[in-house]
């Protein structure tokens, strides 16, 4: 309970009726990078909200360091938040603007200086103290955000798609600074975002939303390697997700022919969704392959050719670092390892 | 080549309607004319406004135009910020509620509270039923201030509302966020970053109060004279037009320098161009 920074228990919230949070459970860790991540409309913004305290609740509890904060407004909340759209103050310049927090808590004018600049360095704005907030760009003006959010030495930071409206270069660079940043202070971060890539790069732990619902918890590798359902296993990284029919433990029928797999624990002959990442599909001479497809098409990514291969009632999608032939005939073979079986239960919407 | 022909007729219309009157107003306030003699280019129309006793019309009318702009930003600054949060659905009607006494006849108006105020009015018949004794509402200071604020109070409200309503509602969030209360909120961000809305709200309610004649003609019964009055006056009563011209001149000239002052103040802040109104 102790280290659990912030929490949230059965948090709800409607518009009009109409449920976008219904009633998610979880928790984050003292200096834990933690994702909210999900499609547009999956309530993560609101969830975000409703621990910045901009939102109330319909119902559930939030606690904070095990105390509940539900009802607290947001200027009572130990906890600070980085805009999407920056929301710097227009009519005050870049050192106001960070001193805004510091000049609330009634903190000296000394200390002010000295922690402003402090924060200008840490975000590499040293030396813009007297700009006006439309003369940055917008890269610039999300470090300011993030300096008078930090300035106030929040133990929770909370980032609402923060780097949404830069550019992809200036996206990575501060992928790699803000995680940096996290790990240096020692902040639990709590990130909202839809780019899965980016949650995969920087986080501890990832929450996938969708439709209002929590579908996974779990660290990046966790996530990526064993998806709880199809909606997971589509939403990060590319898959192939085919039905399937689990006969017993550890044997399944997908694409007409039978598999050995690794899962268990499923009633006989239940209907089941198997995922298998591209990159696990191994391509070889078709007599040695248990699957066998003509090659559709080839794309170079960088490191690998994505290729579409057509076989008997599926099209699969591969990444390979070898190249075949358009046209031609590959085998393909799946290792048990590779197969991931989900319940259709689970709900892939 | 279409534009240039839009452009000029609406160049002839201000050069006709605007400029020459302008320019004939120029003429009349530095000359003047014994019977029908003219007399010649003078400042005497100026230098006869310097007296004390119209300097006081001038700076009463100032005064007053003053405080009723004052008590217009009063009472108009909460009016809007209670328009601006309200949903919008009922927003709307609102708002139109607030324009529709506009759409009157000006005159109608102020005759309207005429016979609410007067000696006879609703008011004192009200009043009796308390058994007050009938009061002297009209003709007095307060009247013409009461028609000033009633009839300018739109001019206020309505460019602090856009501004309101324009407002970027994060950056009210993000001074919650950084442990600003309701009330340091207000101060440091909602009011600094409304301040181009009141800067036009001042001008607009402060132009039409400065030069009033009609509100303190209907509400004051002549009583009480404003510098618009000394103006009709002098072209309609004493048939004085170049002394009449002078002042005219005078005040557009106020006008001018209120107006450049206030626009100043309006350019200063608000650097997101949040008003845009003029």
């Amino acid at each position: 309970m102790k280290d659990k920074i912030v929490m949230g228990r059965s948090l709800t919230k409607s518009y009009n009726g109409i449920e976008v949070v219904k009633g998610i459970d979880f928790w984050v860790k003292k200096n834990q990078f933690l994702t909210i991540l999900g499609p547009s409309g999956c309530g993560k913004t609101t969830t975000l909200r409703m621990l910045a305290g901009f939102e109330s609740p319909s119902s559930g509890q939030i606690f904070f360091e095990g105390n509940e904060i539900t009802s607290l407004p947001p200027y009572q909340r130990h906890i600070n938040t980085v805009f999407q759209k920056y929301a710097l103050f227009p009519h005050m310049n870049i050192y106001e603007n960070i001193a805004f927090g510091l000049r609330i808590n009634k903190v000296s004018e000394k200390e002010v200086k000295s922690k402003v600049a402090k924060m200008l360095e840490l975000v590499n704005l040293s030396g813009f103290e007297t700009r006006k907030v439309n003369s940055l760009s917008g890269g610039q003006q999300q470090r300011i955000a993030i300096a008078r959010a930090l300035v106030n030495e929040p133990k929770v930071l909370l980032l609402d798609e923060p780097l949404g409206a830069l550019d992809l270069k200036l996206r990575k660079d501060m992928q790699i600074e803000l995680k940096n940043m996290q790990k240096e202070l020692g902040i639990t971060f709590i990130y909202v975002t839809h780019d899965q890539e980016e949650a995969l790069t920087m986080s501890d732990k990832i929450i996938i939303m969708n439709q209002g619902e929590i579908q996974q918890i779990g660290t990046p590798t966790d996530i990526y390697n064993e998806p709880e359902n199809a909606f997971v296993a589509d939403f990060i990284g590319e898959s192939n997700i085919l039905d399937g029919i689990m006969h017993k433990d550890r044997l399944v029928t997908f694409a007409e022919k039978q598999f050995e797999c690794v899962d268990g624990g499923f009633k006989k002959d239940e209907p089941v969704d198997v995922v298998i990442r591209p990159e696990d599909i191994k391509m070889v001479n078709v007599d040695e392959g248990i699957l066998k497809g003509v090659v559709k098409s080839v794309v170079f990514k960088g490191v690998h050719y994505e290729m579409i291969i057509k076989g008997a009632s599926k099209e699969w999608m591969i990444h390979s670092t070898q190249m075949a032939e358009e046209g031609s005939t590959v085998g393909l073979l799946i290792l048990p390892d590779d197969i991931h079986i989900m319940s259709k239960e689970a709900g892939y919407a | 080549m279409l534009r240039k022909i839009a452009s000029s007729s609406y160049l002839v219309w201000s050069f006709l309607f605007i400029i020459i009157p302008i320019l004939m107003i120029g003429f009349l306030s530095f000359t003047s004319s014994e019977g029908s003699v003219n007399t010649g280019f003078s400042f005497d129309n100026y230098k006869r406004f310097m007296e004390p006793i119209y300097l006081k019309v001038l700076l009463r009318s100032v005064e007053i135009a003053f405080k009723a702009t004052l008590i217009c930003f009063l009472v108009g600054y909460p009016m809007a910020m209670i328009l601006a949060k309200m949903d919008s659905k009922i927003r709307n009607l609102a708002v139109m509620l607030f324009v529709v006494p506009m759409w009157m006849n000006f005159l109608l108006r102020t005759y309207a509270w005429m016979t609410i105020l007067g000696k006879n009015g609703i008011l004192n018949k009200f009043l009796s039923l308390f058994h007050i004794a009938p009061m002297t509402f009209l003709y007095s200071e307060g009247a013409v201030l009461l028609g000033m604020v009633y009839n300018f109070l739109p001019f206020m409200v309505l460019p602090i509302y856009t501004v309101l309503t324009k407002m970027d509602k994060s950056l009210i969030e993000a001074a919650e966020d950084l442990g600003g209360n309701k009330g340091t909120v207000f101060r440091k961000i909602i009011f600094p970053l409304s301040l181009p809305g009141v800067v036009s709200g001042f001008s607009m309610v402060f132009m039409p109060a400065v030069s009033t004649f009609v509100i303190t003609n209907l509400l004051s019964g002549g009583q009480y004279m404003l510098v618009g009055n000394l103006i009709e006056q002098q072209f309609l009563a004493v048939n004085d037009w170049h002394f009449g011209s002078a002042i005219s001149m005078l005040l557009m000239v106020l006008i001018l320098l209120t107006m450049s002052v206030m626009n100043r103040l309006g350019a200063g802040i608000g650097e997101e161009g949040s008003a845009g109104l003029w």
